[in-house]
């Protein structure tokens, strides 16, 4: 099947031309910043009305990346998730872990890199959590000969040393944020604090739709691409929209991604799964909408795990990606108008749907996208049959794959890596 | 005496820098946390930074504007020294009314103090009940790094039914278009940040500095300049009030402050003095230079 793929996408609603959604977004910055926002803004909306931007850039999700990611119908899996003595849902999977890199944080990048050179700079900065955001950044920065410096949390680098490692072999700088909580927010604090300092000939190429304008925006448009490409495919093969769509939400690019072509269908119900930790009720988690205040975080005004002084709280999350305290105010938006909808879940339940569809399926899935595969669990549980009897259908986005958390999941189950004895051979 | 023309409002604090250039001399604005090393300690440092009126003896001048810092999570233009002090205080429970008392016992030394905060713990207390509450301790107004006049409609209508002083940044990035809009917005007087980067001490002054006074200067000629980020002793702070009307030292006094807690005299102010009375010096140095 042929794809469309989109120019970087129509203009949009929301945000406004300050970058607001209603109250949420803005530009909370220090005004040493404000220049380079202005000149990224620019430089994004000529790229937008250049079809050789959009020439180039698909031409490089097309050959580089491995773009149309594929949908996989997941059935073994949704056996698991239908309802007491009920029909299991029909449960398919975006398949963006297939990407070059392993995540759909490549789409964005590959995008941000070309504004760069556009923007005659020669050096990216970048702040991950999991690393795979830092990995596509590094990856990029080889492919484009751009210098490339990633802030990491110690936290980070520790429980994700594979890709610190994949960085370094890439050619980044890789520093080991030690202020704060030691994660992804201190990461972007660092990375914040070296773009004041190197903004003339430095890009901060942020991963996830969070961030001061126009970060919301123009990654929402460089992972829009996901869910143009899953409707499609999904009106293809089922010959309907989906029911529900289910990603997981951290600073939530992979979510938007997929979301945003389904924004005006309501028929099509958006679910954001955020981290759950050790329960929301431990106050050990990452969920910043389900059990968040709005506020002020980088740059930006959205829901954020803070205390009564506004204080940011730290997050806690098994999954590294999802690790956050505040999320893209876009997501804030659609929470507050009631257009989607944002639940928690819990690390053992993720990991519980990461076990699964490794086992079942043969898909093992990074663990911030096991926690949409929790939900979808969830949804097919309770979502009612459709009005001609057919079960529901859920669209997940499987925003990564699971190699880098093998230590992780190690740990987590006691796997046993010594190998049994052989007993080949053996008469018995 | 001569003050600067009717154009900028300039409100207490910047009366007050005004009254200090039009005698001679540039202002000396100094920054300390409120919380670090602990709540009951940094009110005696930020009294310390102040004029120490003894009877039968005035030779110890001190800043002539306090900037109360209140510690903030996630703190992004500031350098190692000032996150490091702001952490602990952080980590040992200051809470954001903690500041009033600060200015509280600078204003009883007869000293102006400011509060310089991150914009979400403003936000989260509430502008209008913030801006209250700092002016009944007597504060003059507030300096806000990351808030910028695009996103302070609710602190300009707090400031304005309070008669506080709102300080806002620019930088040697900004447009002539944001600095002619910041240096309106503004009233007190306008933070020039002169290099671009975060806080801390540097070596040598910013050439970045003169040029950029200059360009807020054609905004406004009637505005209060107060210039910050790099500077350490009293011969910057000179150099500084050459050309601006008041300089900022923040990381420079912070430091003295770690030094004595890293050598196990946590409640040791003699190093502090020690800053505050060579910078106290290098801007009444500066007599001969001012034009």
């Amino acid at each position: 099947m042929v794809i469309q793929t989109p120019s970087v996408g129509s203009p949009p609603t929301l945000p406004d031309a300050s970058g607001h959604f209603d109250q949420f977004g803005g530009k909370f910055v220090p005004e040493a910043l404000y220049a380079a926002l202005a000149q990224l803004e620019a430089e994004f909306h000529a790229a937008q009305a250049d079809p050789a931007f959009a020439t180039e850039l698909n031409a490089l999700l097309a050959d580089y990346t491995g773009r149309p990611s594929p949908i996989t119908e997941v059935p073994r899996f949704a056996a698991h998730a239908a309802p007491t003595g009920g029909v299991a849902p029909t449960i398919v999977l975006k398949r963006e872990d297939l990407n070059h890199t392993g995540s759909h944080k490549i789409n964005n990048v590959l995008g941000q890199a070309l504004l760069t050179r556009r923007m005659g700079k020669t050096r990216v900065i970048a702040e991950t959590g999991a690393g795979q955001h830092g990995v596509a950044t590094a990856t990029a920065a080889a492919l484009f000969g751009l210098d490339c410096t990633v802030y990491m949390g110690r936290v980070d680098t520790e429980r994700q040393a594979l890709n610190v490692a994949r960085m370094r072999l890439l050619g980044a700088e890789v520093i080991a944020v030690e202020s704060g909580s030691r994660t992804l927010k201190d990461a972007m604090n660092d990375a914040m604090r070296d773009w004041v300092s190197s903004v003339d000939h430095t890009h901060y190429l942020i991963g996830t739709v969070a961030g001061p304008h126009p970060f919301p925006l123009l990654v929402r448009e460089f992972q829009r691409i996901i869910g143009t490409e899953a409707r499609a495919q999904i009106l293809q093969r089922y010959d309907r929209l989906p029911d529900a769509i289910a990603a997981c939400v951290g600073g939530g690019s992979n979510a938007l991604g997929i979301f945003a072509d389904f924004v005006p269908d309501p028929e099509v119900a958006l679910y954001g799964f955020e981290a759950g930790g050790a329960g929301v009720q431990t106050g050990r988690h990452a969920a910043t909408i389900s059990a968040g205040s709005v506020g002020v975080l980088h740059g930006m005004r959205t829901y954020v795990l803070q205390d009564a002084d506004g204080q940011t709280r730290e997050s806690h999350s098994i999954s590294a990606g999802l690790d956050y305290p505040g999320v893209g105010p876009e997501h804030s938006w659609l929470a507050y108008t009631g257009r989607g909808h944002y639940e928690a879940v819990t690390d053992a339940e993720a990991m519980d749907a990461f076990a699964l569809l490794s086992r079942t399926e043969g898909i093992m899935p990074a663990i911030e996208s096991a926690h949409a595969l929790a939900g979808a669990v969830k949804l097919g549980r309770r979502l009612p049959q459709r009005s001609d009897g057919t079960p529901p259908l859920i669209l997940v986005n499987l925003s990564g794959r699971g190699d880098k958390d093998v230590d992780t999941a190690v740990r987590w189950f006691d796997v046993d890596t010594s190998g049994s004895p052989s007993t080949a051979g053996q008469t018995r | 005496m001569t003050t600067k023309g009717p154009g900028a409002d300039l409100g207490r604090s910047g009366r007050l820098i005004a009254d200090i250039t039009a005698s001679g001399r540039g202002a000396l604005v100094g920054f300390l946390h409120v919380g670090y090393p602990d709540v009951a300690t940094s009110l005696l440092a930020v009294e310390a930074l102040c004029s120490q009126e003894r009877s039968g003896d005035d030779q110890r001048p001190g800043v002539d504007l306090v900037e109360v810092g209140l510690p903030y999570s996630d703190p992004m233009m500031d350098g190692v020294t000032v996150q490091r002090a702001g952490t602990k205080a952080l980590a040992r429970g200051v809470r954001t009314r903690d500041a009033f008392a600060a200015v509280e016992a600078v204003a009883a030394t007869g000293t102006q103090a400011v509060v310089m905060t991150y914009w979400n713990l403003i936000e989260q207390y509430g502008p209008d009940s913030f801006a209250r509450d700092l002016a009944a301790a007597g504060g003059s107004g507030a300096i806000t790094p990351d808030l910028t006049p695009d996103e302070a409609t609710a602190w300009i209508a707090a400031t304005d039914a309070h008669g506080l002083d709102r300080i806002f940044l620019v930088s040697p990035s900004s447009t002539d278009e944001r600095i002619a809009a910041t240096v309106a917005a503004c009233r007190g007087w306008v933070y020039a940040t002169a290099v671009m980067g975060v806080t801390g001490v540097r070596s040598q002054a910013s050439a970045a500095g003169p040029a950029l006074v200059r360009r807020i200067r054609r905004a406004d000629p009637t505005a209060m300049v107060g210039v910050g980020l790099g500077v350490s002793n009293g011969a910057q702070a000179r150099d500084v009030t050459t050309y601006a009307d008041a300089v900022i030292v923040g990381s420079a006094l912070v430091r003295t402050l770690l030094a004595a807690e890293d050598d196990g005299r946590p409640d040791d102010l003699s190093g502090l003095r020690a800053v505050v009375a060579d910078l106290a010096a290098g801007v009444r140095a500066s007599t001969s230079v001012v034009s």
